[in-house]
Order: structure tokens, then sequence, then C-alpha cells
């Protein structure tokens, strides 16, 4: 799939953003004043600053408001409302936090319980595709709640959970490669299959309907990723996960601990890189790119 | 509303013979010739004269070789447009409504009006069915010339899909799966015509009648037959007279 560049930044600051909202509204830490104005901008600034990272994949971004209205089946539409909830609870709950140092704490439950519901969506408009396979598994809502709240907990400066969340991050990470690599295959799709003529004998593209690219294979046969997905994956690993990690071990502090969460929102941002691009869409099986 | 409505009687949609089809692309244009001017947004070209030119369109023909254990291989000249899925993922993954399956004749539509341009029912689909408008910025689709099969302004014999009105090989033909005693069902039958991509769980409504098997040998009487033409008369005779005296020129 095109790694388009505001899908990723979109999942991966408003998975960030929403994983910061979580640990805020479970009172992890419990901040009041201009300590929870610093704390709920930065969330909030990442969440939403996501979410219209997302809008300038939109080709009318303009009728963006008739997205609320499919919830019943559609995860996109899903997400939009799960959001806007998280967004007002969470903003409801942060003005008492910050404006009168109230806590209340049910409302922080329910905002952080949207938050985590929007994570969710968020994976599942991906987990849903059939037409995917590497992303049609339990790996990936799996992933993104692993990476919203692993992030989240880095920026809530709960150092335990960090370490656990993000070393579970790492290693569902590893599990989606490694059955991502075999998804594909195991559906038994093929060019044969696609094209319905594989009793006939072994098929090939032969000549692809158009001289140029178009829209489809633009979008979906997009191969460069494939070129250097193992470097790139060493590369996630060791920003996303194994730096971090050390960090927090070795040298729990406020100084350290920025490093450690610019090196992981730089991994994820490669990890989501290649969550898209190396995504095979069976649409390619007519262009025998697979 | 993007759910999907239950199964309709009528299931119109298209059974393309891929023995038939020459691989022409007749169709592709004439499809791209009537959707631009009628419904929806004109199917748009970005750059169409330049040095890259991408277009959207909604039906295309791609060519396959198939190589059987023995034998020479075949080409098979593959037409795809959108199948009308009966369980169409294209239309549940539409946050707006705008993707939607029509209950009456199943025929899958785009109301490009409210089509924020998301792309996700491009992803859905497992045959590249739709392709999102360069110009317009909405998805674009088949719409099995909906704007013609119905049209009473036109002549009877005219509504039936561009594609299937222009192809000069007879390859494509167009009617109510819904009924299995419509003239396309019992071609279905006939020839045992197949889905695409099964294992996807999409019920496609088009059907694809494959190749025959090609001749395998060449009637026996074939080299016992007289060539043609074999002495030239007039001017040729005159020359290859001529020539056959010179020297080289043989008997």
């Amino acid at each position: 799939m095109h790694p388009a560049p505001s899908i990723i930044v979109f999942t991966t600051l408003s998975g960030i953003g929403f994983g910061l909202l979580i640990f805020l509204g479970l009172g992890l830490p419990a901040l009041t004043g201009w300590l929870a104005f610093i704390a709920f901008g930065t969330a909030f600034s990442a969440a939403v600053a996501g979410l219209v990272a997302s809008t300038f994949h939109l080709g009318h971004p303009e009728r963006a408001l008739l997205a609320f209205t499919q919830w019943r089946s559609s995860w996109l539409s899903r997400e939009a409302w799960l959001a806007c909830g998280a967004l007002i609870t969470m903003g409801l709950y942060g003005a008492g936090a910050v404006l009168f140092g109230v806590r209340i704490v049910p409302l922080g439950w329910v905002g952080a319980a949207f938050c985590l519901a929007t994570i969710g969506a968020t994976s599942m408009m991906y987990g849903q595709l059939k037409t995917v396979p590497r992303w049609r598994h339990w790996t990936t809502p799996l992933l993104f709640f692993a990476y919203g709240l692993g992030g989240g907990a880095l920026l809530a400066g709960q150092i335990a959970a960090a370490i656990v969340l993000i070393a579970l991050a790492g290693v569902v990470q590893v599990l989606a490669w490694y059955l991502g690599d075999k998804a594909l295959a195991a559906t038994g799709s093929d060019t044969g299959t696609a094209t319905g003529l594989w009793p006939r004998g072994e098929v090939r593209a032969f000549e692809s309907p158009h001289t140029g690219p178009n829209y489809l294979t633009r979008e979906m046969v997009f191969v460069i990723g494939r070129k250097r997905s193992t470097q790139l994956r060493v590369i996630s690993l060791i920003l996303a996960i194994l730096f971090p990690i050390a960090v927090l071990v070795i040298v729990p502090g406020h100084v350290f601990a920025a490093l450690a969460i610019i090196s992981h929102v730089l991994g994820v941002l490669t990890a989501r890189w290649l969550f898209f691009a190396e995504a095979e869409h069976v649409v390619g099986l007519f262009y025998g790119a697979l | 509303m993007t759910q999907l409505p239950p199964p309709s009687e009528v299931k119109l949609g298209l059974v393309i013979d891929l023995d038939t089809c020459v691989g022409c692309h007749a169709c592709v244009v004439a499809c791209k010739g009537w959707n631009t001017e009628n419904y929806g947004a004109p199917l748009g070209d970005e750059d169409p004269y330049g040095a890259e030119p991408v277009g959207s369109f909604l039906n295309r023909v791609h060519s396959y070789e198939v190589q059987p254990e023995e034998g020479p291989a075949q080409l098979v000249h593959f037409p795809k447009s959108c199948l009308h899925c009966e369980d169409a993922p294209c239309v549940t993954v539409c946050p707006t409504g705008a993707s939607y399956k029509r209950a009456e004749d199943g025929i899958v539509l785009v109301n490009e009006d409210a089509c924020i341009g998301c792309g996700l029912c491009a992803w859905a689909c497992p045959y590249g069915a739709r392709e999102m408008d360069p110009v317009e910025k909405v998805m674009k689709k088949c719409t099995l010339c909906v704007d013609r099969i119905y049209n009473e302004n036109l002549e009877p014999e005219d509504r039936e899909p561009a594609c299937v009105r222009t192809c000069p090989a007879g390859a494509r033909h167009f009617g109510d799966l819904g009924d299995p005693t419509s003239d396309v069902s019992e071609l279905v039958a006939a020839r045992r015509g197949f889905d695409l991509m099964p294992e996807q769980g999409t019920k496609p409504v088009n059907k694809y009648l494959p190749p025959r098997k090609k001749d395998v040998e060449i009637d026996v009487l074939a080299p016992m037959l007289e060539p043609i033409a074999i002495d030239a008369h007039g001017f040729l005779g005159w020359i290859d007279r001529t020539l056959g005296k010179l020297p080289g020129g043989g008997a």
C-alpha cells in the first residue's frame, strides 16, 4: 500500500496522543494546574494534529462531517465518533484539572475508555480489510494498542509501565512481521485464482491494461518498501523499542526521557511507514506484482 | 445507508466471455466516453497529453498468458470492471453513506456529492474496480450504465451498458443474473461461468466464461488441398517467365 505521509502522521501522533490521554484520565500521574495544562496540552496537540493530518488524505475534507453518519457499518465512521467522544470527555476532565484543580475521576475513566476505543477503531480501519492479508490479523489492533499505550506511558512518565508496554509493543511488532510475511501466501490467492484461469495452467500477467501507472498501481501496488525492509525493521526496533527501554532502565530522568520520546516517535513513524509500504493488496495479483 | 440491503431478486450484471474477447479495448473507450459525458463527474485525466498521463477508467482490459502443462501457451484477454458483488465490502467501509448498493437491482453506485474521497472503498475492493478521479477527487466506479439501461429516450437496443453495446466480438453480455431463466444465467450455466477470487467471499454478480480448449490438430486433409493461384497470368506472368529464363531463374 502507498505509505501516504498524512496517514502515517495521523496514526502515529493520534495513537501517542490518545495513549497519553488514557494515562492522564486514569490519574497516572494525577496532575492539576500548570503541570496538567502542559500534559493535556501535549496530549491534545498530538491527538488533534494527527486527526487534522488525516483530513489531508481526503479528496473533499469539506464534507468530513458526513463521515459521522455510517457508524453502524464503517470503522472510519466509528473512529470519528469515538475520537470526538474522547476529545470532549477528556477536554472536560482536563479543564477541571487545569482550571479548577479538580479531577472528576469517573469522567477520567470514561475518557480513558473512549481513547482506548479510538485507538482500536483506528486499527480496525486496516484490520478489517480482507484485501490486505497482512493487516487482517489480530496483531493489527494489538500493535496499535501496544504502541499507543507504550508511547502514552512514556510521555506520562510512567517508567515501569512504559518499559513493560514498549517491550510488549516490540514483541507484538516482531510477531506481526513474522506472521505478516506469510499472510498473503496463506490465503492461497494468486494470479490464477484472481483471474479464475488456474485450472487451465500457470497464469502470468502478460500485458498491463495501461501503459503508465494508474490510481490502483500507485495506491495499492506499492513495492518499493520491500527492498529495504530488513534494514528498516531493525532501525525501527532500535529507535522505537530498544533505545527508549535502555534509557528508562539505565538513566531515568527528564533530560534523557526527552531523548527516549524523540527516539520512540521516530521509531514508530518508521514502523508505521513499513506497516503501509509492506502491506500487499490482492489487486496486485491482477498486475502480476505479488 | 452503507449497510448492505438484503439480497435483491434482480441482480443486474455482466457476463464476460474470455473465449471471445479479442482484447481490442473498445469497451474501455466506449465506457470512458459514455461516463465522461453522463452520470456523475466526468472521468478525469491528469496530464493527458504530457509525459505522464494518468486517468480514471471504470473498465480495464488485462492480458494473461496461460501455460498449460503441455502445448503452447494461450493468451487470454481479460476485461475487468466492477462485479457488483452481493456482499460488497466497498459499501460497508464507506463512512459517509456515499457508497451504496441498490435494493431493487443490486447495482453498486457512488453518490458523488457525499464522497469525501478517503479511498477506503478502493482499498476494500479486491478487484481494483474503483479509481479515485484525479481531477474531481471523488471515487469513480462502473454504474452498469444505470443512465442507459432504464433510459426510455434511447432506442431499445441501446438500453444496455456502453461496453456491451460496443463490443465488436460479442464478448460481453448484460442481463439479470438473479433470474435463472434469463439468457445470461443460461449462458453461465452452459459455459460453466465462474467468479473471480471467490476466496474473498464477495459473491460477485458478474461472471466470467472460461476460454474454450484450442483445436489440438489441424485437419488431416489440409496438406492435400490444391494450392490456389499456382500459375501467374498477364504482366506478373510475363515477369515470371522472363525471370525464369535469366541465369539463376530456375525452372
